[in-house]
């Protein structure tokens, strides 16, 4: 399972990689959304894989962090979804004004340059 | 604590100041005047112990872990010097009520000019080297400001920013200096450092230190080579000038040179640095001041002249020369302010400063004619004024320097020459101004100015007559215990009085009278015609300034262009392959070994989960840049799959928040979709010429290598993370202590709402200032010319189904919409429920106030997408502005109730109790919080997705009038209105007729923008 979900990563941030690099703002949004799932995937990871862990503590037994999965990771990649979400849509504004404002979507604003 | 109290109380009066409205003109002077004498007062009081050899020190702690303290220190030297200051400004205060004018915005002039004041008393009484270099930098800040008071005026401007660029530079020098001087030292106490003059001395870094510190004391004093800002800062109002360049801030120079004199002084590389410079600003400064026009022209130049007698003194090595440069401090101090107040009442009264222009004003204005005659008797250095007295010891003291002979004889006569200089200048200011016949062509009809004007130039010159006629009686103890201050017990004898005898000194200055008469006389006409120094007008500081000023641009500009690019890819390619390197480095040492953690079993379905989400992954880069859709719908799979993942490795949190996140953020994306270019045909490969078609693709190639590096990199690092036990870490606390603690047994939830609380504060914040900036930058949108109109495929469809004009007040919006309204208006209430439910569970079950606001956003976006922006504003109006001002206050709200109960902010309180029918229950302010981020993220998100919607309304209304050629629009009904438009596939959304008003309708006069050409896809 280990091995399947490091190659998704690699899959995930190659195809990131490579959008980031191309010179059109959708290529770039895309991209960047790619990564950002590459990158939780790979912050959740730093927890270790768990199956049937999640942390949700059962009242009646006392809290044994063996039992459970890294809840900090869990926490922090939350933030980065929101977060992620916040990023892409501010992204995109600014893709459209640069858009409206170059005439073209070349993320120098100008294919020629 | 009064001597803190001397430094605070200017700063918390300019504070004042400055909120004074700009026409508080006696306000602001009554401000800034009980500030001063309330200085002046508070240092009076401290004489009795200085006086008798006391040193006092104040510290007010500030990081003691660190030594950090703010440290005041006051001797008699210091002394004085702070007497020199709060006096002085309290003249000037008054003075400068007279001289400005009513339109001015004077309480602005007071403040800065208090901000001054107290930097300047920080500088005489700290007693720590550091916190006076800041101080330091404070009179250069305020200074300018000052000097650019009248800043619509260029040259007060261009004279601010050079004296700024002059004098901060060499603070800079200065901190550099005491910074060495204090480690040679082992402390930046000035105690401490006062009391190891000797090991620095000896230092190696002696020279150094006396370079650095020298270049700050030479550019505050307005020495040569660095003179050439004093007199372009003469741009500033003259009060301005009496206090900064004649007083007090440009012997700050003068006063560290004292102030360090008895650590730095004493050596052959000292005489030569500070003498030298000190001997050619007096030559220079004088007789550059003899060809001036303008009467704070010829003040500035003999400003600097004076001062390079002070600083020529200092480099004497000489206890005595000390004794005489404190003495000419004051002297200085006390006849050019008058002067400088004098030639402001002049300019005040007549309306030019020009020498060549005045003429016989003593008939009109025979008290300033007096005033000026004395303060100018005074600078020339005539017996029974107080200026022939330390002309006098500075005299002696060039006779006296032992050495080569060059020294020998060549100290006095520059000394002389010097002095015939000065004579001619101060006789040209008196008798080209005040006598001859009376000018004609004033601007202004000349009268006396008033009185309370002229009362702070009488007094100075009261004091330069008294000081001059009873020197020992009036000023001679208090120089004794400022040169005691310094020289400790080598303070040698020296007696002040008008009469030494016809001695060496006295034939001297008797030389020096007759030559400046004779020198006045025999340039007589030639003055009245220049404007030029002669000989030394090529060697002009300012030019060479200007010059180096403008190079440092250019090699700025260039070295930028050369360092940086502003192309995004290539940043973007150097960006990864850094990250690359430096994830190399450490593996390059220890390599990637894998761990040894049982691996979990591979599970068939997962693996088939992931076979679709890398194809997908892989085939949306390459579909991103023809076909947008399809990409974006293989992104979301590959988002799905994440989702997905999180499943399975027990995270529910996670999945719920990404599943929504990537509902919201697909709609989103859509929306902006409608305004990227086509694809332009014309640039397909066929055309495209060979070289340029060569070169992207092995830019595509080189890129792709990047790529697939970057994945295996990632991959290896993954697996190798993956397969090693968990380090001991955090994790364990926030088990243990959700339920005992937190209450609450979603850890994920308990983490983000309670533990980490504050975290997630800022995090909705951010959410919110997105949203803010999102709307803002929308608001100017320009969308591109060729998507004014309706897409293509819209028409299309309208075609086909027949266009109805659709009526937002309709029950349900006309055409194929009509069945699935019904359905999402069935929905919002039902997704109200379950985004409550969420939210209430979330505490102990995955859910919580993000995934809850995420489900009413996407209810109520769906109301949008199906009934278009008109039909759906015409019900529910929601003011996203509203839920975010609530959702932040929430969050606060909850977070501050903790200082209700005196526990720190974000602190949960909880309540748990029985109430009659209900039962039992638990209340918690982490439910507020939680609601607050619910709220939040209904209104961030909101406020996004309804402002994108809206471009399309305003795009099409653009269009409609276009055609119609309607010029102007009335708010509120927009030229759209009735006009076919029914949601389609590409999302853009009907043409509204209720305006809303938080949307500012599109003004007709933005579309007399240029429209750029189409625009044409490239080969990347």
């Amino acid at each position: 399972m280990e091995a399947i979900y490091a190659l998704a990563i690699g899959v995930l941030t190659a195809s990131g990689v490579w959008l980031v690099l191309r010179p059109r703002t959708f290529q770039v949004i895309m991209g960047l959304s790619l990564l950002s799932y590459s990158v939780n995937l790979f912050i959740f990871g730093m927890g270790r894989l768990m199956i049937g862990g999640a942390p949700i503590i059962e009242t009646a037994a006392k809290a044994d962090p063996s039992l459970y999965d890294d809840p900090v990771p869990q926490a922090l990649v939350l933030t980065a979804i929101v977060i992620g979400f916040a990023m892409t849509a501010l992204f995109l504004v600014v893709l459209l004004a640069s858009r409206g404002l170059t005439g073209n979507d070349h993320v120098d604003g100008d294919p020629e340059a | 604590m009064s001597l803190i109290w001397i430094v605070v109380l200017p700063f918390s009066g300019s504070l004042c100041a400055a909120f004074l409205p700009s026409h508080a003109r006696n306000v602001a002077a009554w401000l800034a005047g009980t500030v001063a004498v309330a200085c002046v007062i508070l240092t009076v009081r401290l004489y009795p112990p200085i006086a008798e050899g006391e040193v006092i020190r104040e510290a007010v702690h500030w990081i003691p872990q660190l030594g950090l303290d703010f440290t005041f220190r006051l001797d008699g030297f210091a002394w004085l010097f702070a007497m020199l200051v709060t006096v002085m400004g309290a003249l000037v205060v008054l003075y400068a009520r007279y001289y400005m004018a009513a339109q001015d915005p004077v309480p602005r002039f007071f403040s800065f000019f208090l901000a001054f004041m107290g930097a300047m008393l920080g500088v005489v009484l700290s007693g720590n080297l550091i916190q006076l270099a800041v101080f330091w930098e404070l009179t250069s800040l305020t200074s300018f400001m000052l000097i650019a008071y009248w800043y619509h005026r260029p040259d007060a401007r261009h004279g601010a920013r050079m004296a700024l660029t002059v004098t901060a530079a060499g603070g800079l020098c200065l901190l550099a200096g005491v910074l060495m001087l204090g480690w040679v030292a082992g402390s930046y106490d000035l105690d401490r450092v006062l009391a190891s003059g000797d090991l620095i001395r000896a230092h190696s870094w002696y020279v150094p230190m006396l370079i650095l510190i020298g270049l700050g004391a030479l550019t505050k004093s307005a020495q040569f080579p660095f003179h050439f800002w004093l007199p372009h800062a003469m741009a500033a109002p003259t009060p301005v000038s009496v206090y900064l360049h004649s007083a007090t801030m440009v012997k700050a120079g003068v006063f560290l040179l004292v102030r360090l004199w008895p650590v730095l002084a004493g050596t052959e590389e000292w005489f030569w640095m500070i003498g030298t410079a000190g001997l050619l600003s007096l030559v220079l400064g004088a007789y550059a001041a003899v060809f001036q026009r303008d009467m704070k022209g010829v003040l500035a130049y003999s400003t600097i002249s004076h001062l390079g007698l002070i600083t020529l003194l200092l480099g004497l090595n000489s206890p005595l020369a000390l004794i005489a440069a404190i003495f000419h401090i004051m002297n200085h101090a006390t006849f050019k302010a008058s002067l400088f107040m004098a030639a402001g009442m002049v300019d005040h009264e007549t309306g030019t400063r020009d020498l060549s222009r005045l003429s016989g004003l003593r008939r009109a204005m025979p008290i300033t004619a007096t005033l000026a005659a004395v303060g100018a008797a005074s600078m020339a250095g005539v017996p029974l004024f107080n200026g022939f007295l330390s002309k006098e010891m500075f005299f002696a003291e060039t006779v006296f320097v032992s050495g080569h002979p060059i020294t020998r004889i060549g100290l006095p006569a520059m000394a002389v020459v010097w002095g015939i200089l000065s004579v001619a200048y101060s006789l040209r200011f008196i008798l080209q101004v005040f006598f001859g016949p009376p000018a004609e062509d004033l601007p202004k009809k000349p009268h006396e100015p008033p009185r309370w004007m002229l009362f702070p130039s009488a007094l100075l010159v009261t004091a330069c007559l008294v000081v001059g006629m009873f020197p020992a009686r009036t000023v001679g103890s208090y120089l004794n215990m400022a040169s005691r201050s310094i020289l400790g017990e080598n303070t040698p004898f020296h007696s002040l009085a008008v009469w030494h005898g016809f001695n060496l000194p006295l034939m001297m200055s008797l030389a020096a009278m007759v030559g400046g008469i004779l020198l006045y006389r025999a340039l007589g006409e030639y003055q009245q015609g220049t404007t030029v120094v002669p000989l030394i007008e090529r060697f002009d500081g300012r030019r060479i300034f200007e010059f180096m000023i403008e190079k440092l641009d250019r090699l700025a500009i260039r070295l930028l262009r050369w360092l940086s690019t502003e192309h995004l890819q290539v940043q973007m390619l150097l960006l990864i392959i850094a990250v690359f390197a430096s994830a190399l480095i450490p593996l390059s040492r220890g390599g990637l070994p894998v761990g040894d953690k049982p691996p979990l079993p591979v599970e068939p379905a997962f693996a088939a989960l992931w076979l679709i989400g890398a194809v997908c992954a892989i085939a949306a880069a390459a579909q991103a840049k023809y076909h947008r859709l399809a990409a974006l719908t293989l992104s979301g799979v590959a988002g799905l799959a994440t989702c997905m993942t999180f499943v399975w490795f027990s995270a529910p949190d996670l999945a719920l928040t990404q599943l929504i996140v990537e509902v919201v953020t697909l709609v989103l994306l859509l929306l902006g979709l409608r305004w990227l270019p086509p694809r332009d045909k014309s640039l397909d490969h066929e055309t495209v010429p060979l070289p340029v078609r060569m070169r992207a693709e092995g830019r595509r190639s080189r890129d792709l290598v990047i790529a697939i590096c970057a994945g295996i990199g990632i991959t290896g690092l993954s697996y190798a993370i993956l397969t090693r036990s968990a380090g001991e870490g955090i994790s364990p606390f926030f088990i243990e202590n959700s339920l005992p603690l937190a209450g609450g047994s979603n850890v994920i939830n308990v983490i983000l709402v309670d533990f980490r609380g504050f975290d997630t504060m800022g995090e909705i914040t951010v959410l919110g200032i997105v949203a803010l900036t999102v709307f803002a930058l929308l608001r100017r949108f320009r969308p591109a010319a060729e998507t004014m109109t309706v897409p293509a495929k819209q028409q299309e469809q309208d075609a086909q189904i027949g266009a109805l004009p659709s009526d937002p007040h309709a029950l349900l919006p006309a055409g194929p919409m009509m069945v699935p309204a019904v359905f999402v208006q069935l929905l919002l209430p039902v997704s109200g429920m379950v985004a409550i439910y969420f939210l209430l569970r979330g505490h102990n079950e995955p859910g919580g106030g993000f995934v809850a606001g995420l489900i009413v956003t996407t209810a109520v976006i769906l109301q949008y997408l199906v009934g278009g922006t008109a039909w759906a504003e015409s019900r529910t109006r929601i003011f996203p502005q509203y839920w975010l001002a609530a959702g932040l206050l929430c969050a606060a709200g909850a977070g501050m109730s903790a200082w209700l109960a005196a526990r720190p902010f974000l602190s949960a309180m909880a309540w748990h109790g029985t109430l009659p029918i209900i039962g039992e229950m638990h209340l918690s302010t982490v439910l507020l919080f939680d609601l607050g981020v619910f709220f939040l993220v209904i209104g961030a998100a909101v406020l996004i997705l309804v402002a994108l919607a809206h471009q399309s309304r305003r795009a099409h209304r653009k269009h409609e009038i276009a055609e119609v050629e309607t010029p102007k629009e009335v708010p509120g009904f927009p030229a759209g209105q009735g006009a076919s438009g029914h949601a389609s596939a590409s999302l853009s959304l009907p043409v509204a007729s209720t305006a809303p008003t938080d949307y500012a309708p599109m003004e007709a006069g933005r579309q007399k923008l240029p429209h750029v050409s189409p625009p044409k896809e490239r080969e990347d």
